[in-house]
């Protein structure tokens, strides 16, 4: 049985339901990518998957507890999340704020403890912030900032890593750089990932494990070399489009069909709308 | 001796502002406790300057007693006359603006912490004229002893405090929001304020204008006990979730990741921020100013991230009595309430502040 799972659970805000009996397995050792459109629910799942969110009905289990009962320290422990929004305290320094990963193992007695010290240190080199250490984190550039998140999160120490569009407001190299780190972080240090991308070539290249939702649905889950097609992608998204090999990875690459070939058959397709039909819809 | 050197060693890899703080640690690693030296200091050097300027406050007066002689009286070996002025008449109002001051300092600190805006504090939020409201209905409406006084500004301002949590409750509190309905508030109760002033007739208008202006004037033991009982019951427990505090400030969903019990937490506090100003302003008026600037002067001291909850307490306590001694040695004893003080010295260093900060480039 796997760690992390959610189970027939109904998310919704207040009244607004964006998931029902909602069953999905996070596959151990994995690096799960969560996909879909906008406002599918991937970052409800995520929120109740870190029991941010707790489900109306249903259930999310890690190690066969229901998450909501147990001690929130303890969760802590085991399941980490750099959530989406996250507010760095004025003159609060690199080092600092890492440190701040350490709290679920500590207590009013035991506030910072040579396991802390060196935890921090290594989670800062692996993530390549050791040397940003004593600078202020309102002077660290987009990605270097996502890059100290990412070190708090792991001096959290979880073998269970939740992240919420680690990407978003990155440019492409930086987008890269923190999926590399990811796919590092997954590979080398065993942990397991879940990351909701927006990025469906990101997801991929980088993923193990993908699970594609629309409108709170899961459509297919899988290996991404076995589920993305042309078909999926135009399920999901509503976007025709090819889908060959990487030429770099191999993994599948999605390539939307050209403007022209999108809209429906109709002479000057760019003049009038009235002939123009979504392929999708 | 080895292992001294390799601390050397690692000192010189890490420079000493990576992690902040000294740690004191026992040898098995089973207590390991970190001190901020920086706040350290700040807090040793704010409660010396608290403590002079009481002994300063304690002589000055109608009667004015050398400071070596407050001392010695403090210490039991006093002439019979000083010790009447100075342990019935003078050191209960010196407790109570160093009580009132700890407890607006911290209570204004928690409230900016939570609200994570410096204005969201209790001055702002209305808390102060909610306990006026309180005050003003037992002094013109029921003409109340003093105590009844006290608790109708008790009252007051608890009442306040948990009107403004439930209109700001929505999935948990957020900053802006919290800010917002209590500006809200405050207008309310102000304009009521201002109704039940005009409806009082001359004497207890009078008596309502000086309690509102906040004073220290005429406090005496049966003052103190309260406060000293609440802030050694309330100050322990706020400082006990100060680190969950301190998580807080990155955000709920941080917060939450890391195993804070995010509600459970800020309602506590809150509650805990709304009693020690409502109390704070029971027992001396709405002192204005100091529950806003104290924590946020005591931030600049330490230059340290984080709700510098200690080091606002002694800053509030410095401040209050500071500004008691200000008012009598400029205006004699009983001419000026502390209130107009703490608000001319506290937003005139507000603002000192801010323009050297700009002048940083800092903000």
């Amino acid at each position: 049985m796997n760690r992390l799972s959610a189970e027939d659970v109904t998310l919704a805000y207040d009244q607004r339901v964006i998931a029902e009996q909602l069953s999905v397995e996070i596959p151990d050792n994995s690096f799960t990518v969560i996909v879909g459109p906008n406002a599918c629910g991937k970052s409800t799942l995520l929120r109740a998957l870190s029991r941010m969110l707790k489900p109306q009905r249903g259930r999310v289990l890690l190690d066969g507890q229901a998450i909501q009962s147990m001690p929130a320290k303890k969760v802590a422990r085991t399941l980490g999340l750099l959530p989406q929004s996250s507010i760095a305290p004025d003159g609060i320094t690199v080092g600092d704020l890492v440190g701040r990963g350490r709290y679920p193992h500590q207590g009013l007695l035991r506030q910072w403890s040579t396991e802390d010290e060196r935890v921090v240190r290594e989670s800062m080199t692996s993530t390549g912030v050791a040397e940003l250490a004593d600078r202020y984190v309102d002077e660290l550039s987009g990605g270097q900032r996502q890059r100290v998140w990412i070190a708090m999160a792991l001096a959290q120490q979880t073998p269970l890593l939740l992240l919420d569009e680690p990407t978003t407001f990155l440019d492409i190299q930086h987008q890269i750089d923190v999926l590399d780190l990811c796919a590092e972080l997954h590979e080398e240090q065993g942990r397991t990932l879940v990351a909701v991308l927006h990025d469906l070539n990101h997801a991929a290249r980088y993923a193990t494990h993908l699970i594609a939702l629309r409108d709170g649905s899961v459509i297919a889950e899988g290996a991404p070399a076995d589920i993305v097609t042309a078909g999926l992608v135009e399920e999901v998204f509503g976007l025709r489009c090819q889908v060959i090999d990487d030429p770099e990875t191999g993994t599948p690459l999605v390539v939307p069909a050209a403007r022209k070939a999108r809209t429906a058959p109709g002479p000057g397709s760019g003049s009038g709308s009235g002939g123009r039909v979504r392929a999708a819809s | 001796m080895k292992a001294l050197r390799n601390q050397a060693e690692h000192e010189q890899v890490v420079p000493a502002r990576r992690f902040r703080g000294r740690t004191l640690r026992t040898g098995g690693g089973g207590l390991s406790v970190r001190v901020d030296v920086r706040a350290f200091t700040v807090v040793a050097l704010l409660l010396v300057a608290a403590l002079t300027a009481s002994v300063v406050l304690i002589g000055t007066g109608d009667f004015p007693i050398p400071a070596a002689d407050v001392l010695r009286t403090l210490l039991g070996n006093g002439d019979a006359g000083q010790e009447f002025i100075v342990n019935e008449l003078r050191l209960p109002r010196v407790l109570v603006g160093l009580l009132v001051g700890a407890a607006l300092g911290l209570g204004g600190a928690l409230f900016q912490a939570i609200s994570r805006n410096p204005l969201g504090s209790p001055d702002v939020l209305g808390l102060g004229q909610g306990s006026t409201a309180g005050a003003l209905v037992m002094i013109v409406l029921f003409s109340g002893s003093a105590t009844q006084v006290t608790v109708g500004a008790l009252v007051g301002g608890l009442v306040t405090g948990l009107a403004i949590y439930a209109l700001a409750w929505k999935r948990g509190v957020h900053g802006y929001r919290l800010v917002l309905v209590g500006i809200g508030v405050s207008a309310i109760v102000t304009a009521v304020n201002g109704y039940l002033i005009t409806k009082a007739d001359l004497v207890d208008a009078a008596r309502a204008i000086v309690w509102m202006t906040g004073s220290l004037n005429g406090r005496d033991w049966s003052q103190v006990w309260p406060l000293l009982g609440l802030c050694a019951v309330l100050v322990p427990l706020v400082l006990g979730n100060a680190r969950a505090l301190r998580m807080l400030e990155m955000g709920d969903d941080v917060a939450y990741a890391l195993g804070v019990r995010v509600e459970r937490t800020r309602l506590l506090l809150m509650v805990a921020a709304v009693l020690l100003t409502a109390s704070a302003t029971a027992a001396a008026g709405p002192v204005g100013f100091v529950a806003l600037t104290a924590p946020q002067l005591a931030r600049r001291l330490t230059r340290s991230p984080g709700p510098n909850l200690v080091p606002a307490m002694c800053m509030g306590a410095t401040l209050l009595v500071v500004a008691d001694w200000a008012s009598q040695r400029a205006f004699g004893a009983d001419q000026l309430p502390v209130g107009v003080v703490t608000g001319v010295l506290g937003g005139v260093y507000l603002l000192w502040l801010l323009v050297t900060e700009r002048k940083a480039g800092r903000i």
